[in-house]
């Protein structure tokens, strides 16, 4: 072979357009890692303005109150990546608090099995109809939220009964502490790990990846697309349904008014933490950043005090807003150039 | 003769209403660059879904290197070793360059995960294989399009392809990439790999393919080697005339001549540019006037009416209408100013499926239609009940949904549309295309009646003899620049394909 | 290149049935209930039964309507619950100035969220269900800061809007059928409605017809946001109360429901205004049967999530 292309292409970009690939280092930069510099500016600024926000005991607070909403956000970007989206995972993680607390009566398998079971066979279900009859996600996973409360209102006497939970191994499981964070947290570390090589380095996260980026693509690529998809909802099924359980065993009870409106703050952090809600790119560091950021300002709304609570959903959705505004205009430009 | 390569033996692919394979034949030898051409329609798409697994003939056989092959899927034709490469680039944007080339053969490290260094090594090596000189690392959609080309190039011929399929890849080409192309080419050819290679370029098909197969209407209408065979008789088997006894029969309804005063042009595109689909193109069309636009697939002519029409951004140039300039990309301002286009591609830009004949005719006359935003039905009424009886559009109904029509009544739906608008100037891209016999005549008569009240139109057509007998003077394009421009006796096939098959510099 | 001539006669049997379905399934289901009703359920044929049913129904008729017109754009709008918390807390904020300042007000936010929401969609380019879904989180966020807890209030006027009655009919549901009168010929008459659809049936072709693509569909996202307010606040004066942290919760599921129910394709370009009046009668009423024979809420939800499927499922079908 005689003649290069690409040379001869760089030279020329490089003419045209001298400042690509600064401008492309930045979006990728804002892209990947924004929410992470948010993050740390919103740190600085708490422990600038406030005493007693970056103490052990807040931060050992915030992260403890974040590991829930960590688990299920992990599930909910193996979804957004691939180019779907899983509405049910709210009432799938209240679901899951219930069953895990009716289940310990039995012991501490049954209460951690039995949530898994019942929330992997939904998500699963969920994930064949969606890849099967090629409905639309919301559609078919906007169903699964109310069948799944639904569920729970009946296995709770219409959420009328509180189960306690009765299984000190279980209860354990979701307030025992190793230094100093509780349980919770290690096993959202663990699987946060896992997950990011599950991602970044099996090919079924290299598949996860092509599927959101160009189904099409994926299908002439010879992805098997149905079954990934498939697994994708499994996934999230199945940890919203540990996070629901670890929840149960923290608070030693199934909470039934819990989860409204989980959903949106899971796709939030996902979305916030830069994975782009069209699929084919992101990650679960990106997805960490904006959990912890989302807790982060729940904790500073707090130290205000004379601010309410739902201040918090202000200034979440006015994030997701801008970061949704602002990967557009990053698209449109990478578009340009 | 040794066995070749691949062979199709009879094939034939109906789908309903439509014989798009009808008994073709095909065969690929080793080492061979075979060129497999055809307009629109022809059957050259349907046959290589045939070859890589996507369609299933009805009747036929496939056979690869002898044995029979049965492939189901595109992953089972690229493991038989059929690779293929699409117009459009078909990978991942957003995935990195080395994921791109070798997903679903990811090297592995011990643990059983996918061993990053080894990926990148491995990418390297394929890269350098095929002289894409890149960061493996970068995101595919960061590369312009000929490295895009390349790298899925390499990724269709890596896969230890003995068959390569090229569906136009150098559309979206510059020429330098082309160059590189062909140096692959060259070099798949060595190493006795086959390629069937799809383009309209003939330039590109008379530098690299020895032998040619020609789709016509879903048959094979010629086979055999390129070097024997001159440029214009390839565009007449392409576009299904045989160039010794082209006569002027009168097949169509076209009337012949149509009297234009020598007056200034309605509408005039003045050297607009469009890279790389267009470059400096220039039409005049004066009002009674029918112009038409002659080239093969991928010329620009769609894209020049587009642009008339404000339907395309453009690089540079002006659209002018009656001496006005009109407001660039913008649909609406070129409607008031009376350009209307009945675009090429009904299903997708043309007719709106859930709404019914009435609707849709009256879709783009809306505004005339309506006073302080109520639409008055009574005008409507008027209005589609006229068109509806003067293009004689058989539908139940006018409420009768636009999508239970056949193809002929919606384009004459599509034509209603346009003339609902006042349109002064009319674009046609292909108002013929796929449309019955009975249809088309009726069309082709409306196109004469309109220009004899004074409606300037430009007629795309890929049919010769529609252009030679309904337009006044030929607007040649070749690569998206004008290549000649025919008027008066001089319209007539043979001229047109000349101008087509002239290489570069000659004016037509 | 084919010739597209999909008579319905040339159609297999089910995908005939799911079309059917599509079309007047959603009829049948009210009808059938009815009967269910009238011959099962005690006390069901009484004036005052109907009026519970109706006035409880009418919020979500009315967020239901604007809903169908983004969707008949192929949008969505997931805000409609937090818009309707939002004019629930601004009219109790401004009910110092006379109810009708308040409420003007009122339908001014909603507005300006729908508004919001559209320009994101129209302008920006985002998903429409990532747009309305960060005024979900938002909108309903800035309500509750507004109006921190449950607020009761005296004003008579507003008061008399959610429990007077005109001919016998609540006013409540007076207004919820004379905005579906008001959809309906906005839909079938004006120009406005024409577009809407045709730009929800294929943007391309609207483009190339010379449509104001971005107008329409920023104006269907403020006619949305428009009709929710309403919604929100004539929930907010049968209440007596301002409750932005639970009034209209999850409302945007119903108003989907009944939308989709109601045979107006997620895919776009067609609405029904009727059908979807019906997919939320059809909702509530299964509701009321539901708890009339003493079978528990849980299973109203569940059997709504079925419903859903099967009827996005039947669109699919007639797409097909």
């Amino acid at each position: 072979m005689t003649s290069t292309i690409t040379d001869a292409e760089t030279r020329a970009d490089a003419r045209r357009q001298p400042g690509r690939l600064r401008r492309e280092r930045i979006g990728h930069l804002l892209q990947h890692h924004g929410a992470l510099m948010v993050l740390a500016a919103t740190v600085l600024v708490g422990t600038a303005a406030f005493d007693s926000f970056a103490t052990p005991q807040n931060a050992a607070n915030i992260v403890v109150s974040s590991s829930f909403l960590a688990i299920v956000a992990i599930g909910m970007t193996f979804v957004v990546i691939s180019g779907g989206i899983d509405l049910s995972v709210g009432s799938s993680f209240v679901l899951a608090g219930v069953l895990a607390a009716y289940g310990s009566r039995y012991g501490l398998l049954v209460a951690l099995l039995l949530p898994l079971a019942v929330c992997g066979a939904i998500g699963l279900i969920q994930g064949l109809i969606v890849a099967r009859t090629g409905m639309a996600p919301f559609i078919v996973t906007l169903a699964g939220l109310l069948g799944m409360r639904g569920l729970m209102l009946a296995v709770s006497d219409e959420g009328a009964n509180t189960y306690l939970v009765r299984s000190e191994a279980f209860s354990a499981l979701g307030q025992a502490s190793f230094l100093g964070l509780t349980l919770p947290v290690w096993i959202t570390l663990g699987l946060v790990l896992l997950g990011g090589v599950l991602l970044q380095r099996t090919g079924f996260g290299q598949n996860v990846y092509a599927i959101g980026g160009s189904e099409e693509a994926a299908v002439l690529m010879g992805v098997p697309v149905t079954r990934v998809k498939v697994l994708v909802y499994l996934i999230s099924g199945l940890l919203a349904g540990l996070a629901g359980a670890l929840n149960a065993a923290r608070l030693s009870s199934g909470v039934t008014i819990l989860g409204v409106g989980m959903e949106l703050d899971v796709i939030a952090a996902v979305v916030i933490g830069g994975t782009l809600l069209t699929g084919g790119a992101g990650g679960l560091t990106g997805t960490m950043a904006g959990v912890l950021l989302l807790g982060v300002i729940q904790s500073l709304i707090n130290q205000i005090g004379v601010l309410t609570s739902s201040f918090q959903q202000v200034v979440s959705g006015a994030f997701l807003a801008l970061v949704v505004v602002m990967q557009r205009l990053l698209h449109r430009a990478q578009r340009l150039s | 003769m040794a066995a070749a390569v691949l062979e199709a033996r009879g094939i034939s692919k109906e789908f309903p209403g439509v014989l798009a394979l009808d008994d073709v034949s095909f065969r690929l030898d080793e080492g061979q660059v075979h060129a497999l051409v055809g307009e629109n329609g022809a059957g050259k798409s349907t046959l290589i879904k045939v070859l890589t697994g996507v369609h299933r003939p009805d009747r036929g056989a496939l056979l690869l290197h002898g044995e029979p092959l049965t492939p189901d899927s595109p992953l089972a034709a690229q493991r038989a070793g059929i690779s293929t490469i699409y117009q459009e680039v078909n990978l991942v944007p957003q995935m990195s360059l080395a994921q791109n080339l070798l997903l679903g053969r990811e090297p592995r490290s011990r643990l059983g995960v996918i061993d990053m260094s080894a990926l990148h090594a491995e990418a390297d090596r394929v890269m350098t294989r095929y002289g894409i000189r890149a960061d493996a690392r970068r995101p595919l959609r960061s590369l312009g399009m000929g490295t895009q080309q390349m790298v899925a190039l390499a990724r269709a011929v890596s896969i230890e392809a003995r068959v390569v399929i090229m569906d136009e890849p150098t559309s979206a080409l510059e020429p330098r990439e082309v160059d590189t192309l062909f140096g692959v080419i060259a070099d798949l050819r060595a190493q006795g790999i086959s390629v069937i290679y799809v383009s309209h370029r003939l330039d590109e098909l008379y530098r690299i393919c020895d032998r040619v197969t020609v789709l016509r209407d879903g048959r094979v209408a010629h086979a055999g080697p390129l070097d024997d065979l001159p440029r214009v008789d390839l565009v007449a088997l392409m576009l299904g005339r045989d160039p010794a006894e082209i006569r002027r029969e009168g097949a169509t309804k076209f009337s012949g001549e149509h009297t234009t005063a020598a007056s200034e042009p309605l509408v005039e595109a003045r050297s607009v540019s469009r890279r790389p689909v267009l470059r400096d193109v220039s039409v005049q069309v004066r009002p009674g006037e029918v112009v038409g636009l002659g080239g093969l697939l991928g010329a620009g002519r769609s894209e020049t009416a587009k642009v008339i029409a404000g339907a395309l951004p453009v690089d540079g140039g002006t659209v002018i209408v009656a001496g006005r300039q009109v407001r660039r990309g913008s649909p609406a301002a070129a409607i008031r100013a009376g350009v209307s286009l009945v675009p090429e591609d009904r299903k997708a830009e043309g007719i709106v499926a859930t709404l019914s004949v009435r609707d849709n005719i009256a879709l783009a006359a809306l505004p005339r239609l309506s006073r302080s935003g109520l639409v008055s039905d009574a005008r409507v009424d008027r209005i589609v009940d006229s068109f509806v009886r003067r293009l004689r559009i058989k539908a139940a109904s006018p409420h009768q949904r636009v999508s239970e029509l056949s193809g002929g009544n919606q384009q004459k739906v599509m034509l209603a549309r346009s003339l609902a608008t006042g349109a002064k100037v009319l674009l046609l891209d292909e108002p013929t295309r796929g449309i019955d016999v009975g249809a088309k005549a009726e069309v082709q008569a409306l196109i004469d009646e309109l220009a004899a009240e004074g409606l300037a139109v430009l007629l795309i057509s890929s049919d010769l003899e529609e252009l030679v007998e309904g337009a006044d003077r030929v607007v040649v394009l070749r690569e998206g620049t004008v290549a000649g421009e025919l008027s008066g006796d001089q319209v007539t096939e043979e001229a047109i394909m000349a101008t087509i098959a002239a290489t570069g510099d000659t004016d037509g | 290149m084919a010739e597209i001539a999909a008579a319905p006669r040339a159609w297999g049997g089910r995908v005939r049935l799911l079309a059917w379905l599509q079309e007047y399934g959603v009829y049948a289901s009210v009808l059938a209930l009815l009967l269910f009703n009238v011959v099962f359920t005690p006390h069901f044929l009484e004036v005052a039964n109907f009026r519970t049913q109706l006035i409880q129904v009418a919020p979500v008729v009315i967020t239901s309507l604007g809903l169908a017109l983004v969707i008949g754009t192929e949008g969505i709008d997931l805000s409609v619950g937090s818009v309707m918390a939002l004019a629930s807390a601004i009219v109790v904020l401004y009910l110092g100035y006379g109810a009708p300042i308040a409420i003007i007000a009122a339908l001014i936010a909603g507005a300006a969220v729908g508004a919001c929401g559209g320009a994101l969609v129209a302008y920006v380019g985002v998903q429409p269900i990532v747009a309305t879904l960060a005024l979900l989180v938002g909108v309903r966020g800035l309500a509750n800061v507004l109006v921190p807890q449950l607020t009761e209030f005296r004003n008579p006027a507003l008061i008399t809007l959610g429990s007077r009655s005109v001919l016998g009919l609540p006013l409540v549901v007076v207004i919820a059928a004379a905005l579906t009168v008001l959809v309906a010929f906005l839909v079938k008459r004006t120009t406005f409605g024409r577009q809407l659809v045709a730009v929800g049936g294929n943007r391309a072709a609207s483009r190339l017809s010379g449509l104001p693509v971005r107008r329409v569909l920023v104006t269907v996202y403020v006619i949305s946001g428009l009709l929710a307010a309403v919604a929100g606040v004539l929930a907010t004066s049968r209440l007596q109360a301002s409750d932005p942290t639970s009034l209209g919760l999850l409302m945007e599921l119903s108003a989907i429901t009944a939308v989709v129910v109601g045979g107006t394709p997620l895919t776009g370009g067609r609405v029904r205004v009727l059908g979807t009046v019906m997919g939320a009668l059809l909702i509530q009423l299964l509701q009321a049967t539901l708890i009339k024979h003493n079978l528990p809420q849980s299973w109203t939800q569940m059997v709504q999530a079925v419903i859903i499927l099967a009827a996005v499922y039947a669109a699919r079908g007639r797409r097909a």
